[in-house]
């Protein structure tokens, strides 16, 4: 079976995340950059189907010359290679543009199985999976907390509001996991440098046959008009509780008109 | 006056509160119309609330095929609606379910698409709270319509009534929108406490509660509020309450009018669920916790004595 999975780099999100002055979009330089924590979990998860089913595990992201880093890190848990989308062009791309760059990666990677994480800790949109899946013609069946391949199909169980759902597809198809599904492993010493040997392939936007003004800021959809830091909540009261704590909480709740 | 579509969250047989905010939002940029996807016979049960706040038509797209599959086939219904209507937004919950048929949406309708805004403009411009909510963002849709998705509690619903036409729409779905089925639904026993993003109380338990048994003074200083439970993602990676309720960056966000913290430390990925809440409180026996950063009303003392303590004095007052 011929795996790939999603992976983008992100402005770590333990830290302070700024966008920039100059262009309005994703500081990506001052950060700590790290992998986007949910597709460790699909990484983990495809290669549990491979070594379940056979097959191979490739990488897929589109980002700066920086990625690199992340790509070696992602390798280092076992994957056979990565494919990195990597152009001058892409900064600034909005996610319908960074789909259609995307979409036209995996034509040419022809998968049976795409995963990816539910959602990136910077953009947060919940959206690509979905947008592969219309561009591509396949399904996508978004938020696995559980995953199981036979023979063409796939089939997912996710949770909801009401309780949960089962879904099926036939392969090829799209799966987008939640951190519930697994417990990403940890680089083995010999998973680091094996990673260092493991080829990454660089594609360009003109490798994937889209013009420069279809992404980045000269394609976007939406621009951002401004940002502003929100001001700090300002210090309310703090009390140290004297035996008489939960009196005076209650007394506050009643001034704020909660009891 | 072109009309603005909300597409309804419905459960159950009823609206969602996010839909009202929705509506109330309409009214700003347009004439207020509902979109009700579903399966034959949902929308009976919905229409006299969507007339309540402001629809002044409601679509009735119903379909088994529109619920038997992944979202794919909303997408497809709204797209020729979006076509038909011209309208001047669309508008959606900021709901996994709400971003997915958004994204597809946008594709379909080569559009822009703005997700997670608290507010728009008559203009169509949104804001957004980004990055654990530490900064504000505005921006726009430059290409195609205003397709915007809403996040839930960011909006105070206000009725203003109208009697909604009803217009039925043809649901027709080809096969390359039926790819996911939908085999099971299960729905788990949910008790009576508000859904948790939606709610405006909202009482939130992390490490610090230390054991799922002791989750019991979380709901019961919930229930007294009549609020919802949360949890930090430590509470729940333990074990102590189930992942659903997790508040914060890849848990649920919530804004609710009250968020109480109860031995949760305010780690950043914390916040980013819960920093927009109107009023914040915290106990917790650490004075130096970066919650308290947030407080308007800090205690810092054992949970294990303020919490009971605080039960019995709102059940002295009630
Ligand atoms: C990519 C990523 C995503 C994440 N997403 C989320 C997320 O969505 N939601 C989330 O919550 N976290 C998330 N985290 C984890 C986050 O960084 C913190 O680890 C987590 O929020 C800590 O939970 P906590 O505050 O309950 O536990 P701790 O940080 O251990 O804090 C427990 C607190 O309880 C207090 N306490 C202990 N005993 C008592 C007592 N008897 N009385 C009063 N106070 C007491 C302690 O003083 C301490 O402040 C994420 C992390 C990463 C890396
Ligand atoms: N630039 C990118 N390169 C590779 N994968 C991406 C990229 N952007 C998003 N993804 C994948 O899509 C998932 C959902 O992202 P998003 O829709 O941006 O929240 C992420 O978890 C990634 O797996």
């Amino acid at each position: 079976m011929k795996i790939v999975v999603l992976v983008k780099q992100v402005p770590d999100s333990g830290v302070e995340r700024t966008l920039r002055v100059d262009d309005n979009t994703v500081d990506r330089g001052s950060a700590g950059n790290v992998i986007n924590e949910m597709d460790e979990y699909a990484i983990e998860e495809a290669l549990r189907l491979r070594e379940a089913h056979g097959g191979e595990v490739t990488l897929l992201t589109m980002g700066p010359e920086k990625a690199a880093e992340s790509i070696r890190k992602a390798l280092s848990m076992g994957p056979d290679g990565a494919v990195h989308v990597l152009d001058d062009a892409l900064p600034g791309s909005c996610a319908p543009a960074t789909s259609k760059v995307l979409a036209a990666a995996l034509t040419t990677l022809e998968p049976d199985l795409v995963l990816c994480g539910s959602e990136s800790t910077d953009g947060r949109v919940q959206v690509i999976p979905h947008m592969l899946a219309e561009r591509l013609g396949i399904a996508a069946l978004t938020g696995a907390r559980k995953l199981t391949v036979d023979a063409d199909a796939v089939t997912i169980e996710r949770q909801t509001e009401e309780g949960y759902e089962v879904i099926r597809a036939a392969t090829p198809a799209i799966v987008s996991v939640w951190d519930t599904i697994n417990e990403p492993r940890y680089p083995s010493f010999k998973g680091i440098k094996a990673a260092k040997k493991k080829p990454v392939r660089t594609l360009s936007l003109a490798d994937l046959g889209i013009a420069a003004d279809e992404v980045g800021t000269a394609g976007a959809t939406s621009e951002v008009v401004s940002h502003s830091r929100r001001p700090p909540r300002s210090g309310g009261a703090k009390i140290t509780d004297e035996g008489d704590g939960g009196v005076r909480l209650v007394e506050f709740l009643a001034t704020e008109k909660f009891v | 006056m072109a009309e603005v579509l909300v597409v309804v969250e419905h459960s159950t047989g009823t609206v969602k509160k996010v839909t009202l905010e929705m509506l109330t939002l309409a009214r700003e940029l347009g004439t207020p119309a509902a979109v009700v996807l579903g399966g034959p016979g949902t929308a009976a049960a919905l229409t006299d609330k969507l007339g309540e706040y402001g629809a002044q038509r409601v679509y009735v797209a119903e379909h088994s095929d529109v619920d038997g599959y992944l979202v794919a086939p909303k997408a497809a219904v709204l797209a020729s609606l979006v076509r038909d209507v011209q309208p001047a937004a669309v508008l959606l919950a900021s709901t996994q379910e709400g971003k997915e048929i958004a994204g597809r949406l946008a594709i379909k309708l080569d559009n822009g698409l703005l997700t997670d805004a608290v507010a728009v403009a008559p203009d169509g411009t949104a804001t957004q709270v980004v990055f654990a909510g530490s900064t504000i963002v505005t921006s726009r849709v430059t290409r195609g319509l205003p397709l915007v998705t809403i996040r839930p509690n960011s909006v105070t619903p206000s009725p203003a009534p109208a009697s909604p036409e009803l217009s039925t729409v043809d649901v027709t779905v080809d096969g390359s929108a039926k790819l996911a089925t939908v085999v099971q639904r299960v729905a788990e026993a949910k008790g009576a406490r508000p859904e948790l993003a939606e709610a405006s109380v909202v009482v939130s338990g992390g490490r610090g509660v230390g054991s799922a048994d002791n989750f019991a003074l979380v709901e019961e200083l919930a229930d007294l509020l009549g609020g919802a439970v949360g949890a930090s993602r430590a509470a729940t990676d333990s074990g102590f309450y189930p992942h659903q309720f997790q508040v914060g960056q890849t848990g649920k966000t919530v804004s609710p009018q009250l968020y109480l913290a109860l031995g949760i430390s305010g780690a950043i990925q914390h916040r980013a669920g819960m920093q927009t809440s109107k009023v914040i409180v915290a106990v917790n026996k650490d004075a130096d916790a970066p919650i308290f950063d947030l407080t308007d009303f800090g205690v810092v003392g054992d949970l294990f004595k303020v919490v009971p303590q605080a039960a019995e004095e709102i059940r002295k007052r009630k």
